[in-house]
């Protein structure tokens, strides 16, 4: 099992859900994030009081997939969320020791496969 | 407003004379109207809040902005040159003439003004400019989330000179609908046809946004529409009751009406979300409450108040209807300009035809009889007036874009728009935490590194 995490803009989240959707890619979390990739500065004026926007909102998203999965779903954000510019995100996929689906105390790879 | 045919004969010609019929100063009536034209200004804020409160919070700022500049922008164009050619008893029945540009002999005295006024002329002209600064700010609401903003700017004032100002001289400056006997008591056709009629064709050439019909485009803060609506109707009093001119009988009817016709579209409008998902919606509600204040704006002193109850429900139905298509349909009319004031304008021009009456709860403050009152001819009169409205406004509107378009792009580009139009338009955010921000010094150096991220 593998957890991938991804980071886009947050406009592109629609996108991204629906290309996992096609994946059938079926649990996932997302969450508002802040950060900075290197893309440029966005400046913003308040009553003369002039700011540089260093942290740039973006969207994470964490999804728990079996091995098999991993590639597809790689695959779907990437063609999804991408623009062009800098500023598209990043893909980390991590090894996932253990993982547990609460409500049947199931573990691993079932843990992971959604309900049909 | 009143039908100024009968009034505006006397004045015309007579130019800034004073007639001997002029009415003497009344100081009852200008202190309702001072506080009438506080009302209707107050109307184009609320509006700001009503429409900003139905986009994404990435336009919160944008949307609302597009109101709040109608204030600035339109009430200066009003006072140059708007109000002259709208309202001025020169001219012909087409255009006013520019006797009263930049506010040149429009007095303190309640003379000179194309109708019989008993308030000074100089208040009637700001009272008038209230309702061209609305006008403008409601056809913002059909091109939300996607047109540049300086194109925004251009376009509204010149679309308040050449689409309103004609409009309310044809209807209200002695023009030629007020001639063929076309009744408006505060603007069905001058405001809200022309707004809506104005907004779909708007909506039609800037096309749909981006999102439109490929993701769920949600309001994003219900509350301020809630609060919008509430604003707009507690300053429509002083749009319609104001719009009797003095605190009079026909005002009292006016406020009646304009209490009772959104009450009854409320009431429907709810029935109606009921009884179709079985949930009564806020959005609904507050939608319901501007439909209602439509329907009654072109009758508020013609109908007795059981009519302006009919009236509202009546109105009720084209309106709900008409969003409901419109939501399914590949039409962007972001915030519905064309079902709510549009369609709702239409429903209550015609039924003013319909409903009016002379002599109402026993006093005759009324012009004319309508259909219930046995002249049906007087439907037919409201139809056209409609129809010419219609025409005039979508065939400007049009013009107008496309005269905008060859000197400033009108669409925001396609990642503008995805970002956001308060960070690519405006360089302000409706909603920052200022979390990550780096104060910029003069020297353009940044001072210090981002604030840490409050746990």
């Amino acid at each position: 099992m593998k957890l991938v995490v991804a980071i886009v803009r947050p406009e592109k989240v629609n996108d991204v859900l629906e290309a996992l959707y096609k994946a059938e890619v079926r649990g996932l979390t997302i969450s508002r994030v802040q950060g900075h990739g290197g893309e440029t500065d966005e400046v913003q004026t308040y009553r003369g009081t002039t700011v540089k926007m260093e942290l740039h909102e973006k969207v994470r998203f964490e999804i728990g997939v079996s091995d098999s999965f991993v590639a597809p779903t790689v695959r779907a954000i990437m063609s999804a969320a991408r623009t062009g510019e800098v500023g598209d995100g990043k893909i980390f996929v991590l090894p996932v020791e253990k993982v547990y689906r609460i409500r049947t105390g199931e573990e691993d790879t079932a843990a992971v496969t959604p309900v049909a | 407003m009143r039908n100024l045919r009968l009034l505006g004969a006397l004045a015309v010609g007579a130019g800034s004379v004073a007639l001997a019929q002029d009415p003497e100063l009344s100081a009852a009536d200008t202190a309702w109207m001072l506080v009438a034209t506080g009302l209707v200004l107050l109307m184009t804020p609320a509006l700001a809040f009503f429409y900003g409160g139905l986009v994404r919070s990435k336009s919160a700022l944008n949307t609302m902005m597009m109101s709040f500049v109608a204030l600035g922008f339109v009430g200066v164009a009003w006072a140059l040159v708007g109000y002259s050619i709208s309202l001025s008893p020169g001219g012909n029945d087409f255009i006013g003439d520019l006797r009263f540009a930049f506010l040149n002999g429009v007095s303190l005295e309640n003379k000179g003004a194309v109708a019989a006024i008993t308030i000074p002329h100089l208040l009637w002209m700001a009272f008038q400019g209230t309702f061209c600064i609305i006008t403008a700010a409601l056809v913002s609401g059909s091109i939300v989330e996607r047109m540049r903003f300086p194109a925004y700017l251009l376009f509204m004032t010149l679309w308040s000179v050449a689409v309103y100002a004609p409009l309310a001289k044809w209807v209200w400056g002695g023009g030629f609908l007020a001639d063929l006997g076309a009744w408006d008591f505060a603007g069905g056709t001058v405001v809200h046809i022309n707004a809506g009629i104005s907004g779909l064709v708007a909506a039609l050439v800037l096309g749909t946004r981006k999102d439109f019909g490929r993701q769920a485009i949600l309001p994003h803060n219900v509350p301020f529409v809630l609060l919008g609506a509430a604003l707009l109707w507690f300053g429509w009093f002083g749009f319609n009751a104001g719009s009797a001119w003095g605190a009079s009988q026909s005002a009292s009817i006016a406020f009646v009406n304009t209490m009772l016709a959104p009450a009854a579209a409320l009431v429907v409008w709810a029935l109606l979300d009921l009884t179709r998902t079985g949930k009564v919606t806020a959005v609904g509600v507050a939608t319901a409450i501007v439909v209602g204040l439509v329907v009654i704006t072109p009758a508020a002193g013609y109908v007795s108040a059981t009519s302006a109850l009919l009236m509202g429900a009546i109105g009720a139905f084209p309106s709900y209807f008409a969003m409901l298509w419109r939501a399914r349909s590949k039409l962007d009319d972001s915030l519905d300009v064309f079902a709510g004031h549009g369609i709702g304008g239409m429903t209550g021009a015609i039924l003013t035809g319909v409903f009016g009456q002379k002599v109402i709860a026993g006093v005759e403050v009324g012009y004319f009889n309508g259909l219930l009152a046995g002249n049906p001819q007087q439907v037919l009169i409201q139809a056209f007036a409609v129809l010419i409205a219609v025409g005039y406004s979508a065939l400007m509107t049009f013009i107008l874009l496309k005269l905008v378009g060859v000197i400033t792009p009108l669409r925001a580009s396609a990642k503008d728009e995805a970002t956001g139009m308060d960070v690519t338009q405006h360089g302000e955010e409706g909603y920052t935490s200022g979390e990550g921000a780096i104060l910029v010094l003069e020297s353009g150096e940044p001072r210090g590194k981002p604030a840490a991220a409050k746990s």
